[in-house]
C-alpha cells in the first residue's frame, strides 16, 4: 500500500488530464482515418459514452480504495472533470452527428424517450459538479455542503448506467456489467455507513 | 438557347449501368480470385423494375455491419464468427398446408426460379438504413410450386439452430430458433423475395447464407436469415422479437415514420456510409414501397397493428 501511495504522490495531477484526453484524441484520429468501421457516428457516440461511464466509475472507486489504505484522492477532481468532458462530448455527438441538428425530433425525444430523459438527468446532475470543481467553491460552500452537493455523482453514475441498459435491444452483457459495478460501488458505501453508525452507537 | 449537355448516363437507365459496372467488377474479381484459387461463384441474375436507383452500399458496409444474433449481438460479430457455418449441404423443410410438403435440397428449392437482382432499401428497426443489391427470387414462385392450400393464411419461417457453429446460440439471448412470419398476401407480394446472393455473388455467411428472406417494406428483423423451415399455416405464427417484447415489436413491423418504437422515434434514419456529417434523412412510409404494398393494409389501424 505504502509503495502505491508513494508512487501516486510522484505523479503530477496534470499527467492525469493529459492521459485522460488521450482516448478522445485517438477517437478523433480514427474518425478521420476511417478507423471506426462502417458506422463511425454510432462508434463515436458509444465510445464517448462508455468513457464517460468509465471515468464516473473511476471516480467512485477512489473512496473504497481509501478505506483500503490506497490514497488517490488527489486525482479525483481530474477524473470527475474528465467524466464530464466525455459525457458532454457524447451529448454533442448525439446532437450534431447522430441527430444532425433535427431540433424538433430531439425535443420530442427529450419528453418521450426514457433513455434520453435518464441520460439527460445524468448530464444535468454533472453540471453543478463541474462548476464547483475548484477550491474557491469548496471554501464558499463549506466542505460539508460541498460534499453533500457532490453526492450528485451517484445520480449521474446510476443514470448513465441505466441509460445504457435501456437503450439497447434485448439484454446484452456489457451494459449490465456497467450497471452492476455502479450498484456494487454504491452498496459498498451503504455498507460502510452502516458499519460506522453501528460503531458509533456501540 | 443552350442545350443541356448529354452524357451516356442520360440514355442508360442507372440500374442498367450500375449492373454493367457490377458485371465488369465481377469479371475482374473473378480473374483475381481465380488466380489465387478461391473463385467465388458468380450468380447470373436479370435486373428488376422493383430496384431503386439509389446508390447501393459497398460490399464492405453490407458485410461488416450486421444484426445476426446467432453469431453475437455486436454489429461486427457476424463477420467475425460466421466463417464456421456450413452452408453446403443445406435443405429446407416445407410443411403445413401445402400440396407437396417435404425436405427440399437448396438446389431443388431454387430450381426453375428466375433469379433477379433487386436493389432494395433496407431499414433496420434501430433507425439506420442501407441500400442492398440482393439477388433472389420471388417467394410466391416457391409457394406456388409447393401448392398452397385454400385454408392457409400465414407463412412461418425458422432459422438454423446449430450452436456448435453459431456461438451466439450458446446463450439464451433470444429464444432459438429465430422465428419470423408473414401474412400469406404479404408472402405472395412480388416485392417479397428469398435472397441467395448479393453484389453478384453467393450470399455471404454473415448476411444469412445460403438463403434468407427479404421484405423491403418491413423492419430488417422480419427478413429472417439462414432459413431451414417454411411452414404454411392457418394461424398467425409466433415471431422471435414479438415473443421477447410484444409492446415493442409487432407481428407486422411495417416501416412507418408515424408510429414510434416505444423507446425511440422512427421518423428519420441514418444512412450507413453517408459520412460523419451527413445527419439523417426522413424515413418513408412502408420504406418507400407504399405504391406496391399500401393496399395490403387498407382499412387497418397501423398504430394498433404495428
Amino acid at each position: 500500500m505504502e509503495a502505491v501511495n508513494s508512487f501516486a504522490r510522484r505523479i503530477p495531477v496534470n499527467a492525469v488530464y493529459v492521459a485522460g484526453v488521450m482516448p478522445f484524441v485517438w477517437i478523433v484520429w480514427l474518425a478521420f482515418t476511417n478507423g471506426l468501421g462502417v458506422d463511425p457516428v454510432k462508434a463515436i457516440e458509444l465510445r464517448l459514452g462508455e468513457l464517460g461511464l468509465q471515468f464516473l466509475i473511476a471516480g467512485l472507486v477512489i473512496s473504497p480504495l481509501r478505506w483500503a489504505g490506497v490514497n488517490l484522492i488527489r486525482f479525483r477532481r481530474a477524473i470527475g472533470l474528465l467524466a464530464f468532458f466525455y459525457v458532454s462530448m457524447h451529448l454533442m455527438t448525439w446532437v450534431l452527428l447522430d441527430m444532425g441538428l433535427r431540433w424538433e425530433e430531439m425535443a420530442d425525444d427529450l419528453v418521450k424517450r426514457w433513455y434520453i430523459i435518464i441520460g439527460m438527468v445524468g448530464f444535468a446532475a454533472m453540471i453543478p459538479l463541474a462548476v464547483t470543481s475548484n477550491n474557491r467553491s469548496i471554501r464558499r460552500l463549506g466542505a460539508a455542503a460541498w460534499g453533500r452537493l457532490h453526492q450528485l455523482t451517484y445520480v449521474a453514475a446510476v443514470a448513465g448506467a441505466v441509460h445504457y441498459v435501456v437503450l439497447v435491444k434485448a439484454w446484452p452483457v456489457e451494459p449490465m456489467i456497467y450497471l452492476g459495478v455502479v450498484c456494487l460501488l454504491l452498496l459498498a458505501r451503504v455498507w460502510r455507513n452502516r458499519q460506522r453508525s453501528m460503531a458509533q452507537s456501540a | 438557347m443552350n442545350a443541356p449537355k448529354l452524357g451516356w448516363s442520360d440514355v442508360t437507365p442507372k440500374s442498367v449501368f450500375l449492373n454493367r459496372r457490377a458485371v465488369i467488377a465481377g469479371a475482374g474479381a473473378m480473374a483475381i480470385a481465380g488466380s489465387v484459387g478461391q473463385a467465388q461463384a458468380q450468380v447470373a441474375a436479370s435486373t428488376s423494375r422493383f430496384s431503386t436507383d439509389e446508390a447501393p452500399n459497398t460490399l464492405e458496409e453490407i458485410t461488416s455491419y450486421n444484426n445476426f444474433y446467432e453469431f453475437g449481438t455486436g454489429k461486427e460479430d457476424p463477420a467475425r464468427n460466421a466463417a464456421a457455418l456450413t452452408v453446403d449441404p443445406w435443405s429446407i423443410v416445407i410443411d403445413g398446408l401445402v400440396d407437396r410438403p417435404g425436405t427440399y435440397d437448396l438446389a431443388d428449392v431454387m430450381k426453375d426460379q428466375p433469379l433477379e437482382e433487386r436493389i432494395y432499401r433496407f431499414r433496420c428497426v434501430e433507425a439506420w438504413s442501407m441500400v442492398v443489391p440482393w439477388i433472389g427470387f420471388e417467394l410466391a414462385g416457391l409457394l406456388n410450386r409447393v401448392g398452397v392450400q385454400p385454408s392457409a393464411k400465414y407463412v412461418a419461417f425458422e432459422t438454423l439452430v446449430r450452436p456448435e457453429e453459431m456461438p451466439g446460440q450458446r446463450a439464451p439471448i433470444l429464444e432459438w430458433p429465430y422465428r419470423e412470419g408473414l401474412r400469406l398476401d404479404e408472402a405472395m407480394n412480388p416485392l417479397t423475395i428469398l435472397a441467395t446472393g448479393l453484389y453478384g455473388e453467393e450470399m455471404p455467411k454473415q448476411n444469412g447464407a445460403p438463403i434468407r428472406l427479404v421484405v423491403p417494406w418491413k423492419y430488417g428483423f422480419k427478413s429472417i436469415k439462414s432459413i431451414v423451415k417454411i411452414s404454411v399455416v392457418a394461424d398467425q405464427p409466433q415471431t422471435t422479437w414479438n415473443m421477447l417484447q410484444p409492446s415493442e415489436y409487432g407481428f407486422y413491423s411495417n416501416v412507418n415514420p408515424t408510429v414510434d418504437h416505444p423507446r425511440w422515434s422512427q421518423a428519420s434514419e441514418r444512412r450507413i456510409g453517408a459520412g460523419l456529417f451527413a445527419g439523417r434523412q426522413d424515413t418513408l412510409m412502408f420504406n418507400g414501397y407504399e405504391e406496391q404494398v399500401a393496399a395490403l393494409y387498407a382499412g387497418m389501424d397501423l398504430a394498433a397493428n404495428y
